[in-house]
């Protein structure tokens, strides 16, 4: 691992250990670990998004659908075939990377424009399923009375526990993805990124590379599905919308898409703003929306997180 | 009343989905104009035809002016957002890859959306049709009038761009930006002018499809990402860039979906369509009508 990502790490650890313990201690954003959970599940699925869209090159438009089949898996198998949850989780993991499997083979062979279409339509199609499929998924009105999770018989039912599991995996998922970019598939995926019909000249097997991602994407979104489902605790279609989709695209892109940092960054900021400082705008925060994507779109390719360096500069210089 | 019997219900599904298919092929035209000119698909050509119907409603139940004038004014501040578009987020970013178009138009969308929302808030909203609101009977079926408005304006629509592309220099010019940008430039046409007309084009037909659908499907805010994505198949099932193709397709989609609703399930129509645009996708991503050839040529 390069040093800036092991010094970035522990400045994320750091962070992570020190948040909890102001939030608690001050009132007016005490509050706020419960929105850090969230943040965390986003991060989750978004990590897995930024491997794709900015390592890989290749657009989803249909992330929601896979966070949405782990929630519904996971919640599906605990309320109604009593399973325990931890072990629905690793069948949403199975079941979502098989459906990501089936949709991403002959998805990733469009390009562009057609494979945004493509991602878009199936994340429509899974979300009228869970609309319609009454019988399984309780239909537009959701079902409720989704266990919490436990850990050798200790419950993890208050928000700092919950805080320290979600986070905990999104470290490990992080780590885990870095030493996926800096490894054989990694640099496999950034020669697709600049060009597909290069990499395929010089050997690498690029349609396989990038159902790899897709896959791992996919079961990213899938496990951050079930650890939301058993905090919620209620499931509903509307929660996994096309709409989410784009926000969750919104964030890997506002954050910065080449660089997963980025994508942290960006889920943390739109995640915040969408629970919590947007409450100013009520309805209105999707025209906000759309105006910060649209400016960093312009403005600012590369996405926020490439202020970082520029800022780091100024501060040596002043 | 009348009976209701098989030949008047399927009668009706079938005029019902040529309808709906007919806002399908104006929406996939739409995609195809600004495709030709510039290889961008534009995902708010949705947020057209809903801004389209909103507008029309403020012009007609707000502003209470004449149905015509109506209904020009309406066309015209669509075709004006159309512009504005153009020159304010896709002409600044030459030479842009296309997942930051794709995300640029997005924005774009979203934003429309917004807007929309901010105006007119979530409730949907609707005018009286055209021509009064008593249907026809046809052989057991009961057609509304603004139906046959709906078929009216998308064989306008069908003359009007095919004299532009056949008669004109501004529309021969267009397909020659659409066979060769270089080429085109080379013989002195303006690229630049042509994608802006391409916009203003594509925003004008997506204004006239709302201003005549929503009578029949009223029309809020959110109603633009599945009309982009439902013409998005009908173009695709047409053959991308393919004008006649989108028509057909469009309408085909139209009557499949109304048919699956009325006979099948109404729940899943939605699904009918987008699963018939994945299966087009994986299995011959050229379309029905298109070129095999020259969808190899295109960057997609």
């Amino acid at each position: 691992m390069r040093s800036s990502n092991r010094k970035a790490l522990l400045g994320l650890t750091l962070f992570l250990i020190l948040f909890p313990v102001v939030a608690m201690n001050v009132t007016a954003i005490g509050h706020y670990l419960d929105i850090m959970i969230f943040v965390g599940i986003y991060c989750l699925i978004n990590m897995g998004l930024s491997l794709l869209m900015g390592y890989a090159g290749q657009i989803s438009l249909g992330h929601a659908a896979f966070f949405g089949l782990g929630a519904y898996t996971s919640g599906i198998l605990c309320t109604k075939f009593s399973m325990s949850p931890w072990l629905a989780m690793v069948a949403g993991v199975g079941i979502t990377g098989l459906v990501a499997y089936i949709v991403g083979v002959p998805s990733l062979k469009l390009k562009g424009h057609y494979l945004a279409m493509a991602t878009l339509g199936f994340g429509v199609i899974v979300q009228i399923f869970f609309n319609e499929e009454v019988s399984l998924t309780g239909g537009p009105s959701g079902f409720s009375d989704i266990p919490g999770l436990s850990i050798l018989g200790f419950s993890l039912d208050n928000d700092l526990c919950y805080y320290i599991l979600v986070w905990f995996l999104v470290l490990l998922t992080l780590i885990f993805s870095l030493n996926v970019i800096h490894s054989r598939i990694g640099r496999a995926l950034r020669s697709l990124h600049d060009s597909e019909v290069a990499a395929d000249a010089m050997g690498v097997e690029t349609s396989r590379y990038k159902i790899i991602i897709f896959v791992l994407s996919g079961v990213y979104a899938s496990i951050a599905g079930s650890l939301y489902t058993h905090y919620v605790g209620f499931l509903s279609p509307s929660s996994f919308d096309f709409f989410l989709s784009i926000k969750l695209v919104m964030m890997v892109v506002v954050g910065g898409m080449h660089n997963i940092w980025g994508a942290l960054l960006g889920t943390w900021l739109l995640t915040f703003l969408g629970y919590e400082w947007l409450h100013v705008f009520r309805d209105f925060d999707i025209l906000v929306y759309g105006a910060i994507l649209l400016g960093v779109v312009m403005f600012l390719p590369d996405g926020l997180v490439a202020l970082v360096p520029r800022m780091s500069r100024v501060w040596k210089r002043g | 009343m009348t009976k209701i019997t098989l030949t008047g219900q399927l009668i009706q599904y079938l005029f019902t989905g040529v309808t709906v298919g007919s806002i399908y092929a104006m929406v996939a035209v739409g995609f195809n104009i600004i495709y030709n000119v510039t290889d961008i698909i534009n995902f708010a050509q949705g947020e057209f035809v809903m801004l389209g119907g909103l507008i029309m409603v403020f012009f007609t139940v707000t502003a209470k002016l004449p149905l015509p004038l109506a209904f020009v004014l309406t066309v015209a501040a669509v075709t004006g957002v159309g512009v504005l578009m153009e020159r304010f987020t896709i002409n600044p970013l030459k030479n842009a890859s296309v997942l930051t178009m794709i995300i640029v138009t997005i924005a774009v969308s979203i934003l429309f959306k917004g807007i929309a929302m901010f105006v007119w808030g979530k409730d949907p909203y609707i005018f009286p049709p055209f021509s009064g609101s008593k249907p026809l009977f046809f052989y057991g079926a009961a057609i509304q009038t603004q139906a046959l408005w709906v078929l009216f304006m998308t064989a306008v629509m069908v003359v009007l761009m095919t004299i532009f592309y056949k008669k004109t220099r501004y529309g021969k010019a267009m397909l020659a930006c659409a066979d060769n940008p270089e080429a085109a430039r080379l013989v002195g046409i303006k690229v630049n002018i042509m994608i802006l007309i391409s916009f203003a084009l594509s925003a004008a037909i997506g204004a006239v499809a709302g201003a005549v659908i929503t009578p029949i499907s009223l029309m809020e805010y959110d109603r633009g990402a599945l009309l982009a994505l439902k013409g998005f198949g009908a173009a695709v099932l047409g053959g991308l860039g393919s004008f006649y193709g989108a028509v057909v397709a469009g309408i085909f989609l139209g009557i499949i979906e109304s048919m699956c609703a009325g006979l099948v399930s109404s729940g899943y129509k939605d699904a009918v369509a987008l699963i018939l645009l994945l299966l087009v996708l994986y299995v011959r991503p050229s379309g029905l009508f298109g070129n095999v050839e020259a969808s190899k040529i295109k960057e997609f």
